[in-house]
């Protein structure tokens, strides 16, 4: 499995044609504490750059936009349930929604975890 | 990252560099560069003031003292009325009252806070309006009063349940201090101007000191382990739980003290029928919606689910119409509320709490209801 990066501060693991997508830490320090955080349905499907997810922090609402096109085969229950995981585990835990990868060289555009630190140092 | 170029432009409060030691964010705020949290963030600063104490820098904050010419505070405060709907010289010496300068309009310039020390008046006024309202003070009182503008008074403010045992520690007479007491005060051998109120619901202190002296008072609070810094960010959402308006937002010159639901701060002697009844800028309008109630007011309004629903949200009476009733003017999430909480202005028909009405987010019908304000009870020691 690799992971890679947006320059919007998302994640993505992939795993075959699945990739599961999050926000990254340098991401979830920006926005603060979360309280909402509103995740697409299972068997939506996704533009690349279309708004996938809202997360609210106490200070303002952020758009989370789909870094890839595809399906969604699974959105995180329990981070609706929890929004403050974003916070606690953003890499991990809190996940948000896992994606059946439309089209695999849409991934070539993407960053490695050496790549995107160094955008954020 | 490099900063904004506008950081430029913003001046810097005396605790500035306080601030950032303390881990403070600072973002540019009503022409300053202010700290919108520190590192325990909004949710935690938010809390702990509620619980503990919270020290707030509001040195951005306009400070100006009103000096009688004739050396009689009456004089002062007669002229102040002449500006504002609410009774001046009813102010007891060492007592202060909220008020709101007006416009021909009825409209509100500014809110603010008068103090009467008793050989002079004492105002605090908000950091965007200061420049306004010291001219407007010029331009209708330099004949009574001189009007004296403090830039190098910081202000601070110390809230929530354990700030009188902090500063008791200091000046055991504080403790005796009521709710909306005012006056000059030594804390630290240092001669500052203290108030027994605030801007959280929580009772609290504020706290005007030179600015050459506030750092070592601030230095001696945060000393003390009930204390944490609190940022703007935390003061906001207090605000809004204690149901307090934020001018600019909850009220500016398009809306009257009687849309505001700020009846209360308006006292008999400027009513119909009182002692000294009109005579401030808009009366005719104010005193009549005094009477007979305004078209639109100001509500408490609460979402269902837990989306924050935020200025600037348009508000609908039913699920589908079309028809745009009202406006959220502030609106997010209120950490001791654990949910979100919102103000905005609907018609007056529609202002009973309970009612039920819908905002419109991403695309989607939320149903919302009026609430009544504030949403967290205030803990002020009347």
């Amino acid at each position: 499995m690799t992971t890679l990066f947006t320059s919007d501060h998302e994640w993505l693991q992939i795993d075959g044609d699945t990739a599961t997508i999050g926000i990254t830490d340098f991401a979830q320090s920006q926005l603060g504490d979360v309280v909402f955080v509103e995740l697409p349905k299972a068997g939506r499907s996704l533009k690349k750059a279309e708004t996938a997810a809202t997360v609210e922090s106490v200070k303002a609402a952020s758009d989370v936009y789909a870094p890839i096109s595809g399906e969604v085969v699974e959105s995180n229950d329990a981070l609706a349930a929890d929004p403050s995981l974003i916070n606690s585990d953003p890499q991990g835990k809190a996940w948000f929604f896992k994606l059946k990868l439309a089209d695999k060289s849409e991934l070539d555009g993407l960053m490695d975890e050496a790549a995107y630190k160094a955008q954020t140092d | 990252m490099s900063e904004p170029a506008t950081f430029s432009s913003l001046k810097r409060v005396p605790l500035h560099a306080l601030h950032l030691s303390c881990g403070g964010k600072v973002v540019p705020f009503a022409g300053y560069e202010m700290p919108v949290q520190y590192a325990a963030g909004v949710l935690k600063e938010h809390l702990h003031t509620r619980t503990s104490a919270g020290l707030f820098d509001v040195s951005h904050m306009g400070q100006i003292r009103l000096r009688p010419k004739s050396g009689r505070v009456e004089d002062a405060a007669a002229a102040l009325e002449r500006l504002v709907p609410q009774d001046i010289l009813g102010i007891a010496p060492g007592r202060q009252r909220y008020a709101l300068f007006t416009n021909n309009e009825g409209g509100i310039l500014d809110d603010l806070m008068v103090a009467n020390f008793g050989d002079e008046l004492f105002l605090v006024v908000n950091a965007a309006c200061k420049a306004d309202d010291e001219a407007h003070l010029r331009a209708h009182l330099a004949r009574d009063c001189e009007i004296i503008p403090l830039p190098d008074r910081a202000l601070i403010a110390l809230q929530g349940p354990k700030a009188v045992g902090v500063l008791a520690k200091f000046d055991a007479g504080i403790a005796a201090m009521r709710f909306m007491d005012s006056g000059p005060r030594t804390l630290l051998d240092i001669p500052c101007f203290v108030s027994r109120s605030g801007y959280t619901g929580e009772d609290g202190f504020e706290i005007s000191v030179p600015a050459a002296d506030v750092e070592r008072l601030v230095t001696t609070l945060l000393a003390d382990a009930a204390v944490l810094p609190i940022g703007l960010g935390a003061r906001d959402s207090l605000r809004l739980e204690a149901g307090l308006c934020l001018y600019g937002h909850d009220i500016d010159t398009t809306t009257t003290p009687v849309e505001a639901a700020l009846e209360w701060s308006i006292q008999k002697a400027r009513r119909k029928g009182g002692a000294r009844e009109g005579g401030f800028p808009g009366a005719n309008t104010i005193l009549r919606q005094l009477e007979e109630g305004a078209p639109s007011r100001r509500v408490g309004l609460k979402a269902e689910g837990r989306a924050p629903v935020r200025e600037g949200a348009p508000l609908f009476a039913d699920a589908s119409s079309t028809n745009k009733i009202g406006r959220v003017t502030s609106g997010g999430f209120g950490p001791s509320v654990n949910g979100p909480v919102a103000m905005g202005y609907v018609p007056t028909p529609l202002a009973t709490p309970g009612t039920g009405l819908f905002t419109e987010l991403r695309g989607q019908r939320l149903p919302m209801h009026v609430a009544k304000l504030p949403f967290v009870a205030p803990t002020y020691q009347r």
